[in-house]
């Protein structure tokens, strides 16, 4: 199977490789799937206190080169988004945008896991309710 | 020398025609294209002919009689005759088939397909090192026991079962013995009459010849054994297997065992210096593991795994120079890693790391440094951006975190 362009370029230069500091009150942190399924991500945002943008955004995923450009594209999106909106990422934008087959949506789906993880994980350090989700119906 | 690529190490799913067997291929597509079973005029007399010297050329390459060559498509051909074959000619004598778990699909899913008819199948685990333990073999063996069927040598992981050993215990027990020969002819040596096989599947293009042509070996003294046809129509191969011959395909599978069992010794003395290399060289990288068993194994093949990236990934960042495959299967539905792998007790995770390297005649020591510089490289990246990496080098547990299965 060919990967489309998009995936081959985050792939080859992934954004926001890295790790924050999560013992931060402004660090939320996703950790998602699990390596007998192939595929674990752990996203992280730090978001600024005052204005509730998130200010930085990085990644590190154990996977196919579907998921590691699904978390690097989720990185990208999520710098300068305000948490709000960042909970509207969906996975089928990012399956849009990298051309994802259906093979690989799980890849997105696991991305999309990471963004709530990390949105709630930030919530609850802040005292914050942790947000619902439907459970994701493609895994 | 100069490096050629792309590099192609994945000899164990096909291997290219080596220029020799298509030169020989060559006339019988357009003047001596005559149908082998046409016995009134000539085309048909030189098909024949050629038929006839590459059965000869097959049957030397395993030490067997012309006559105990029945050619097929290929070996999952092979393999639904000859086990299928053996179910319904021994009916009478029994139901009971004993395999193992780490067998190709084609015999697996012909086992499935037996069970589904009535038939019962064993199907033994294989130990850590990817063999069978030959007493839990002779334990399953039962008075409706008609055939026992085994790899010689494994596609993912290059073990060599010891087929001596099952064959001697096979004539104990007055069981047969098929076994599945298409990793291992024309790569080691193999003698049907030393090695005690009753019937064996192989195929052409595991071997430098075309596809679509293959090989049954079935034993006609001590004991004559009798496959019953699987494909009706015209008797052709002593009635075991009809349908016209493959004519130039069979003349190139003759010529490829030919070429195989001059420059067997060679050729192994050459690739599995060169398998070593790599298998040294990768072995060197942390955390990285050898699967199977290392001395009784194939020279041309090594599987390892790197632990904390995952094989599709790795793949990725050198498959456009390099043409290999992995134990992971994050392209299939399932999602589940390869069964062989799982079969020796490897973790998922570790299956899912996993790289099959299989060599070939024309690999390079170029070709073997290019690959050691592009895959540690690529681990080592992929490291650097897995989460599961970072966990390692903090001391943490992986076993102890609660994972969101999916």
């Amino acid at each position: 199977m060919a990967y489309s362009e998009k995936v081959i370029d985050h792939y080859q230069n992934p954004k926001n490789v890295g790790t924050l500091d999560k013992s931060k009150n402004t660090v939320g942190t996703g950790l998602v799937g699990a390596p007998e399924c192939g595929d674990v991500m752990r996203l992280q945002i730090e978001v600024d206190e005052a204005t509730g943008i998130i200010k930085d955004a990085k990644f590190k995923t154990f996977g196919c080169g579907s998921a590691i450009a699904s978390s690097s594209l989720a990185t990208e999106w999520l710098k300068g988004k305000s948490v709000d909106d960042a909970v509207k990422i969906d996975n089928m934008t990012i399956v849009e945008e990298l051309n994802l087959p259906p093979v690989k949506i799980h890849c997105s789906v696991l991305a999309e896991d990471a963004i709530k993880a990390a949105i709630n994980d930030y919530r609850k350090k802040n005292g914050l309710e942790e947000l619902k989700f439907e459970e994701s119906v493609i895994h | 020398m100069s490096l050629n690529l792309p590099v192609y190490l994945d000899h164990n799913a096909t291997t290219p025609c080596d220029p020799r067997v298509v030169e020989a291929m060559i006339p019988y597509f357009t003047q001596s294209f005559g149908n082998a079973a046409s016995r009134n005029h000539s085309f048909g007399w030189q098909a024949e002919n050629a038929v006839d010297n590459a059965r000869e050329q097959v049957a030397k390459l395993i030490g067997a009689d012309p006559k105990e060559i029945i050619f097929t498509s290929g070996a999952t051909e092979g393999d639904n005759l000859g086990i299928k074959g053996v179910f319904d000619m021994y009916a009478s004598k029994g139901n009971h088939i004993i395999t193992c778990n780490i067998e190709h699909k084609a015999v697996i899913d012909t086992c499935k397909h037996i069970e589904r008819e009535g038939g019962e199948v064993t199907y033994l685990d294989v130990k850590p090192n990817g063999l069978i333990d030959l007493q839990e073999l002779e334990a399953a063996i039962k008075p409706t026991t008609i055939l026992i069927a085994i790899m010689y040598a494994n596609n993912e992981i290059g073990t060599i079962m010891p087929v001596r050993e099952i064959s001697a215990l096979a004539r104990k027990h007055g069981v047969l013995f098929f076994t599945d020969g298409v990793q291992a002819v024309g790569k080691i040596p193999v003698d049907v009459n030393k090695d005690g096989i009753d019937i064996m599947a192989f195929t052409a293009h595991k071997m430098y010849g075309p596809k679509g042509v293959g090989a049954l070996y079935v034993r006609r003294k001590n004991p004559r054994v009798k496959v019953t046809a699987q494909i009706d129509g015209g008797g052709h191969e002593r009635g075991m297997r009809s349908g016209t011959l493959n004519v130039p395909g069979i003349v190139g599978f003759g010529k490829a065992c030919e070429i195989c069992m001059q420059e067997m010794e060679s050729d192994t003395a050459r690739i599995i210096k060169l398998r070593d290399k790599l298998e040294n060289a990768l072995l060197k990288v942390e955390e990285s593991y050898l699967n199977g068993d290392k001395e009784a194994r194939l020279p041309h093949v090594t599987n390892i795994s790197f632990k904390y990236v995952e094989g599709e990934g790795l793949m990725m960042g050198f498959n456009k120079n390099i043409a290999l495959s992995s134990g992971s299967a994050c392209t299939s539905a399932s999602l589940e890693p390869s069964y062989v792998l799982k079969a020796l007790g490897l973790g998922d995770d570790l299956a899912h790391s996993s790289l099959r390297f299989g060599l070939g005649r024309y690999t390079t020591e170029e070709q073997i440094d290019f690959t050691i510089e592009q895959v540690s490289g690529t681990v080592n990246k992929l490291r650097e951006m897995s989460p599961l990496w970072e966990m390692f080098k903090e001391g943490i547990d992986l076993n102890t975190i609660e994972w969101a299965h999916h």
